[in-house]
Formats: C-alpha cells, structure tokens, sequence
C-alpha cells in the first residue's frame, strides 16, 4: 500500500510555523516514515506543476501557514484545497489572519507606499514599485496580483481544521499528524487545541485573585515584571482570559503576557471585543477621566486585541479604506 | 443618504431606566424619529463590546446604549463597567475607521422620557450627515477581489470524496 502523502505550503507567513514543524525535533523521523510528502517549498523540491499533476484528493492532507494576500496565494489554496481529502489551517496567519492581517488596517497604497518609498531603509531613486506584467522585447514577465485586503485561509477555501499558533506548538502539532494518520478524524471545523482559556492553565494562577482589580494599564518595556506573580494582577495587558490554551503557556513562562495567538474559545464571536470587555471590566477608575488616564496604557487597542485576528473579526478591516483598484 | 432613507439605530436599554424612559415617552405619545428598534438588556453592563460590533457587521447604521445615571445602577456598577468598555470601545471604533457619532452612550432615568426622543432624534440627525455605513455591502465589494473566476468542478468532487 502506498503510503499517504502529506504536505505543506506556505503563503503570507514568517516561517517560523514551518520552523514548528522541524520543532517536533526526532519525532520528524517516526513521521517520514510513515507519509510522503507531495509538496512542501521550504525544504524539498516539488514544483506547482507536480501538484497539478496528482489525482484530485490524491493527498491525505495539507498543512497551509500563513494569510492569504496575493493571487497567487489564493490559486495555491484553491489547488491544494482540490488536491487534498483534509486542508489544515496551520498557524495563527493561516486560522484567522494573524499578523499579517494587520494590515486590514491600512490601504494596498499605503502598504506600497510605505513598502517602496518612505521605509527609512529603502533606497528606491527611481521609485519603482511592483507590477503585475512587464514586457521586454516581446517577452512577458509577470507577478501576482497583490490584493487590498488581507484573508484568513477559510474565507478563500474550505477548510476541515484549524492549528492555532503563532507558531503552533510541536506538541499539538505531532498529536494532530496522528491523529490525521490514525483515521479516526475529529468533527470537521474542530481547532486541534484544548477548548480551554489559557488562564485555566497559567502556571500563576494561583496568584490571580478572585476579585481582581487593576488601577491603571502597564507596558512591559516601561515596568519590571515579577516573573512569579499574575500579569494582569501586575496591570500588564495579558490575553490570557479569552484566549485558547494549548501552547504550553510558552510566553508566560518567559515573562511575557499572553498575546492572543492561540485565537478565541468556541464560544467567543470576536476575539478582540471579547478581550477588550475583559480588561475594561477589571479596572477600578470609575469617572471618565480616570478611567481614560488608566487606559492610557493601551495605546493601541486593535493592534493589541486583534494582534492575530483582526481579518476574521466582525469589522475584518478598517471600513473607510478604498477597494476595488482593479475591479 | 437619500431623503427616503432613514438611518438605522440598534438601540440597547437597560431595563430599570432607559427603557422604563422609553416606555414614558410611548405613553406620554411623544413623536421622535423611527428609527430607532430597541433591545431591552437587564443592565447596561450586559452589553457586550461583541453586540455593538455585531451590530454593525449586520447593518446598523448606529448602536445607542442606554443605562441608568452613575450612581443609579440597579445592580450598583453596571453602568460604570458600562461607561468604561465604551471608553476604550470608541477609540478602538475611530482607528477601524467608524465615526464617533455612531457609537453613542447616555444615561436616561425612568422619568426622562423626553431625553429618549432628542437624543434619537440628535442620533438620527448626526446618522444622516454621516450617511449609511453599509458593511454587509462593503464585505461583499472587499470580496470581489478574491472570488474564483474559473470555479473548478474537481473541488466540489474533492469535497464528497472526504465526506462520502
């Protein structure tokens, strides 16, 4: 019997989720022994053309990290998608936008804009910027199309699961790889994470109390922070109260509060307002000017609570921006 | 906004006072503008930041909270966890590009049944100015972009596959 093809793709991503891949350290082997891989750009050297090439649902499942932003991401998706039984949002980018989506906040013009011309370190005399055909002496090259907004995985394909993570932890992504394998597949849309808020598995919970107030909001570069005690009893911005757990509690761990990369519990239709009414709800100012003074310290609250989400969040984008340049 | 057009406000009242309020100015018949459809809520610190957004990811034009005056909570502190989650709220509104007019918080107690009519008919008159917010259409125009052109049978075919 041949053994079951795997594979993994990329599009708007850092890398690091496929640096959690090579994570699972050892483990890499038990799983190469068991599967082939069909594609997977980072680290072996299949083309497009060889997908193409496969039977449809010829692969048994693909892992896709990272946002989809260009054209050429979005076809990847849709043959690997067609290619594929199981499609795997792999990574914070891939299962609800992830940094990248951050850019819902600003206009295609400006990223080029900025990208091209006005970034300090960019020298550009003659203020070229990308197009999508170049003619040359009859030859023509061409780039994909780069999109106005910024798109999690399942608003361009159907997706079966969802690896959450910025990037996933080599734990969950080897139980998940077994599970794929074992056959025995969970209910389709599942995110392959415990259903619980990382709160519930804090190593410092014991020291949140159960009335817990906070006078006013600190950054972690402008205070110490007690590497023992509750972040947010400490006033630092911890997302821990509305984010999944699963991740190991990595960041706490290395006294840093929770950012949200996990994404929202089952129950929660918006992550960022979820946890914007957490971190209200615990402050103690009661007039408007103190409480304006004590929020002072979330200077940006998309940027802070939809640092991973904001293309899956209920607004998706900043709603004035301009769209449509090529429709 | 054409004239025919009437801006479209979700409106959450608290059930001690604004809504109370609402009902006086029913039965006084004072006449306000139509626009308003309201949703009573045992307490303004119910409101959810998810339902405003909520709101106006499915077509509101605006979201008016109503609760009791500081000091007048029927449950103490609701209004004050109210007042703080739409401090930050409206910040976070303004950088996603909504204008400050469409989120609007007041606090109107059982007898202040005439503040229920000016401030619908002031929300209605700022909602106007501004014109339709629209995001139901917005998403679907952010979409065109990346609908498929060429929709392959084969992922319709992929998809039984697994299922079967």
């Amino acid at each position: 019997m041949p053994k079951p093809k795997i594979g993994f793709y990329w599009c708007a991503s850092c890398g690091g989720c496929e640096e959690s891949i090579v994570d699972v350290a050892e483990a890499i082997l038990e799983i190469a022994e068991l599967v082939d891989f069909a594609i997977w750009p980072v680290a072996m050297d299949f083309k497009r053309a060889d997908v193409e090439a496969l039977e449809d649902g010829a692969i048994t499942a693909t892992m896709i990290n990272g946002a989809i932003r260009t054209s050429e991401q979005e076809e990847m998706a849709r043959l690997l998608r067609r290619k594929s039984q199981v499609l795997i949002a792999y990574g914070s980018c891939a299962h609800t936008g992830g940094i990248p989506g951050l850019a819902n906040q600003f206009s295609r013009e400006a990223v080029m804009r900025y990208v091209y011309h006005d970034c300090p370190t960019v020298v550009n005399p003659q203020g070229t910027e990308p197009q999508t055909e170049y003619h040359d002496e009859g030859r023509v090259a061409t780039l994909p199309e780069f999109r106005d907004v910024v798109r999690s995985l399942d608003q361009v394909v159907d997706v079966d699961y969802y690896m959450p993570g910025c990037a996933p932890n080599p734990t969950l992504v080897l139980a998940a790889i077994r599970t794929l394998l074992s056959g025995v597949l969970p209910p389709k849309g599942s995110v392959l994470a415990p259903d619980i808020a990382l709160c519930d598995t804090c190593p410092r919970i014991d020291t949140k109390p159960v009335d817990l107030e906070v006078a006013t909001f600190k950054r972690t570069h402008l205070h110490k922070v007690d590497p023992d005690v509750c972040l947010l009893t400490q006033g630092f911005l911890c997302l821990g109260p509305a984010t999944r757990s699963g991740c190991g509690e990595r960041c706490i761990r290395g006294n840093m509060p929770c950012t949200g990369c996990f994404g929202p519990l089952s129950n929660v239709h918006d992550h960022g307002a979820k946890m914007l009414s957490a971190m209200t709800s615990i402050l103690a100012a009661e007039e408007e000017d103190d409480i304006d003074k004590a929020l002072e310290g979330i200077p940006d609250p998309v940027g802070s609570f939809y640092r991973y989400g904001l293309p899956v969040s209920m607004l998706r984008r900043k709603v004035d921006l301009p769209f449509g340049h090529r429709n | 906004m054409p004239e025919d057009t009437q801006p479209r406000i979700l409106a959450f009242f608290c059930n001690w006072c604004t809504y109370t309020a609402a009902d006086l100015a029913g039965v006084s018949r004072m006449k306000y503008a139509a626009t308003s459809r309201v949703v009573r809520v045992m307490c303004s610190g119910r409101i959810d930041p998810q339902f405003v957004l909520s709101a106006f990811a499915k077509g509101a034009d605006g979201v008016l909270i109503g609760g009791c005056h500081p000091g007048d909570c029927h449950y103490i502190s609701g209004n004050t966890k109210c007042l703080r989650r739409h401090r930050l709220l409206k910040r976070m509104l303004a950088d996603m590009g909504i204008e400050p007019e469409r989120l609007r918080l007041e606090w109107i107690s059982a007898s202040e049944g005439d503040r229920v009519k000016t401030v619908i008919n002031e929300m209605t008159a700022d909602l106007k100015r501004l014109g339709p917010l629209k995001l139901p259409e917005r998403c679907v125009a952010w979409d065109v972009e990346a609908i498929d052109e060429e929709p392959d049978h084969a992922e319709a075919v992929a998809k039984e596959a697994v299922h079967a």
